[in-house]
């Protein structure tokens, strides 16, 4: 055991994997000398060398595309973007082919592989580099989408990730990169994709989120927690395949919900979520659920950013909210 | 020695069998008269099962079909020099270079009748389901060669893309990645002409295709693609080449479509005439019948029995496939992932009992 930040955790998953499995090939651009571009690899090239920490060319089409020929070749390839604005060129080969292979070959060909993706705001960057596109990502068939907020679940999803038969883009909160640190295992361990975590159980009102929002989530839980009001937190971990089991369960027990993400509302996977709870909830709810999300806007420069991102108190007004309807 | 001896800069073009049938013999590959007379047959079988493609098309049998016609030499002459253990990746027009590598032509059509079984290759063949968003393949050759090189299996990859798929940033990332990582991969461009209705030069101002390997680091050749001397000989040096290690090949393959671009397009919208039957004239098909019948290999009654052969071969293969039953609705959720996720369970048994209430039953779940 010993503590460390969600870089590290991952760092670590990576190390354990590779030393496991030789088929695990890391590929990204500046992964290799650098370490990437916020150090998640640090080090790894340094023991695995270059044809197994691959530093590529400035092509995100070409390093997911690549990756798919070497996860048709039976090897188990790790793709680096640098930020979510720059997986954009490669959803040709996500969509057209990564999320498509297993199906359209019926079996004969799958794509085990997982593309690695810081995303979200809050670190006060450049333009296009904050942005939360996880929703489109988990409207495309044939991938499965993780997003770990604690250092202990980001270095089991990955290794269950790098296991998994199935493509698996690993969204990775920029802003909780160092921003905690958390007593996690040395060795392997894995925890599962699928499932969504209660993080704290209550009575009085569900509030789900996932990767960069449930600092927020957990801060406006404690909140109300002083006030006498039983949040039940759930980070959702996997937003595809999404554990609805686990929401409806939550939200037959509390009649309220709350949803939280940072990506922008409109069609934003809180749209699902409500959905799916008026789906097979409904007589359990005693007020309309309720969003706390980015706007549909484009993601503002720094100057702007504390307005666009949801923040303790939005969460807390919206729970305010659900509880007095 | 072709590719040190022919220079893309120059428009220099690999051609020793003529379109009258006369030959290089300096030039020509140790091929014997047997193995020529195979290529032909090869090369008619091709082209009888693209005309029976459109034709069944026009009956509404097959979906939408990309013709082949004009092409056969290349997608025959390029394949021989492979070996099983080698990938292939390709477009939509190369039905010919899939069947040589392995595919039967009861897949190929499934496939074209709209069953995806019909991509569920054979498990010893290494042909990738035909590839439709244009460029996007040679990626996927550039990772299989990397794994290749990895595992130093003596794998390698060959893609196949057309003129148009040039204009395309995938192939410029695939081909600058293979030059970057030296890998065992074969790039074979055939220029058709045309992209549908989009004639080459619109696509490059670069006077040839082949040339653009050289900024990749690797070289480029281009070559007669309706000659099957000139496609074999240059694609054996390219696949020695990435065997010895010696890295990517560019071929681009000078050719014609001489079909419509597919069952949905009508070509004299955008070509001329006079300009199909110029290309008639170097018709690859031809120019070796011409061969054979210069060297004493070619007689009517051969002729006569390869096509009735060959035309047998393709009819059975295609009332062969078209017998398959088509899938159940289930198969629709099955394949997604290896193991079927919650809400794909979800929405099977959703239209299970839809279907169900309109009363067509397709028994159980797959998931239950």
């Amino acid at each position: 055991m010993a503590l460390r930040t969600l870089v590290e955790a991952i760092n670590d998953a990576l190390r354990c994997e590779m030393a496991a499995d030789e088929r695990v090939i890391l590929l990204g651009e500046d992964i290799g000398r650098a370490g990437g571009v916020f150090r998640v690899t640090e080090g790894l090239q340094a023991l695995y060398g270059p044809q197994r920490v691959v530093d590529t060319p400035l092509a995100e089409s070409g390093i997911v595309g690549m990756a798919l020929g070497m996860a048709i070749a039976d090897l188990r390839p790790v793709a680096e973007m640098q930020f979510m604005a720059f997986l954009y060129p490669a959803f040709d080969q996500i969509i057209n082919h990564v999320g498509r292979m297993r199906n359209r070959s019926r079996g004969r060909f799958t794509c085990p592989l997982v593309i690695r993706v810081p995303y979200g705001g809050g670190i006060h960057p450049p333009e296009h580099h904050s942005e939360s596109g996880e929703a489109i990502l988990a409207h495309t068939p044939g991938i499965k989408v993780v997003i770990p907020a604690t250092p202990y679940d980001a270095k089991g999803l990955l290794i269950s990730a790098i296991r998994d038969p199935d493509p698996v883009m690993f969204l990775e909160p920029e802003r909780m990169y160092r921003a905690v640190r958390q007593e996690v295992p040395d060795g392997l361990y894995t925890v599962p994709i699928g499932q969504a975590h209660v993080v704290q159980e209550g009575s009085d009102v569900t509030v789900i989120g996932w990767g960069s929002m449930m600092r927020e989530v957990n801060q406006a839980a404690d909140l109300m927690r002083g006030e006498g009001i039983s949040v039940e937190s759930i980070d959702l971990r996997t937003i595809s395949p999404l554990d609805v089991a686990t929401l409806i369960a939550s939200v037959e027990k509390t009649g309220r919900a709350v949803v939280v993400h940072e990506a922008p509302r409109t069609c934003g996977l809180g749209a699902e979520i409500v959905a799916q709870i008026n789906e097979k909830a409904l007589l359990s709810l005693h007020a309309p659920v309720e969003r706390v999300t980015g706007f549909d806007t484009v993601f503002p420069l720094p100057q702007l950013e504390k307005y666009y991102l949801p923040t303790t108190e939005r969460v807390v007004e919206a729970i305010r909210r659900v509880l007095a309807f | 020695m072709f590719f040190e001896r022919y220079n893309p800069l120059k428009q220099e073009m690999v051609c020793i069998l003529a379109p009258d049938g006369s030959c290089n013999e300096a030039l020509r590959p140790v091929l014997d008269d047997q193995q020529v007379r195979q290529i032909y047959r090869q090369m008619w079988l091709l082209r009888i099962y693209d005309r029976k493609a459109v034709s069944l098309q026009r009956q509404g049998r097959f979906g939408t079909y990309a013709q082949m016609e004009g092409q056969e030499a290349c997608m025959v002459a390029s394949t021989l020099p492979l070996q099983p253990q080698d990938w292939m990746a390709t477009s939509y027009r190369e039905t010919g270079a899939m069947w040589m590598h392995g595919v039967p032509l009861k897949l190929l059509s499934l496939y074209w009748m709209g069953n995806e079984f019909g991509s569920q290759m054979p498990a010893d063949v290494r042909v990738l389901p035909l590839s439709i968003p244009v460029g996007t393949h040679p990626l996927h050759a550039v990772g299989l060669a990397y794994a290749g090189k990895y595992r130093q299996d003596g794998s390698m990859a060959v893609t196949y893309f057309g003129d148009g798929a040039t204009s395309e940033g995938d192939v410029h990332e695939a081909m600058n990645m293979a030059g970057v990582y030296q890998l065992p991969c074969i790039f074979i461009c055939q220029n058709n002409q045309y992209a549908i209705s989009v004639p080459r030069r619109l696509q490059t101002a670069a006077p040839t295709i082949a040339q653009k390997a050289l900024a990749y680091g690797f070289p480029g050749i281009l070559v007669d693609g309706n000659d099957i001397f000139a496609v074999y000989a240059v694609m054996r040096e390219a696949v020695e080449r990435a065997r010895c290690g010696h890295g990517a090949s560019l071929i681009e393959a000078y050719t014609y479509r001489m079909g419509a671009h597919t069952t949905a397009d009508d070509p004299t919208k955008y070509r001329d005439d006079a300009e199909l039957q110029e290309w008639r004239g170097r018709d690859p098909l031809l120019r070796v019948q011409r061969y054979l019948q210069q060297h004493g290999q070619w007689s009517e009654t051969w002729e006569q029995q390869i096509l009735e052969e060959c035309t047998a071969e393709v009819e059975q293969a295609m009332t062969e496939a078209a017998a398959v039953p088509p899938p159940p609705p289930q198969d629709m959720f099955r394949y997604m992932y290896a193991t079927m996720t919650p809400p794909l369970i979800e929405q099977e048994a959703m239209l299970l009992a839809s279907l169900h209430r309109k009363g067509e039953g397709h028994g159980t779940a797959h998931a239950r």
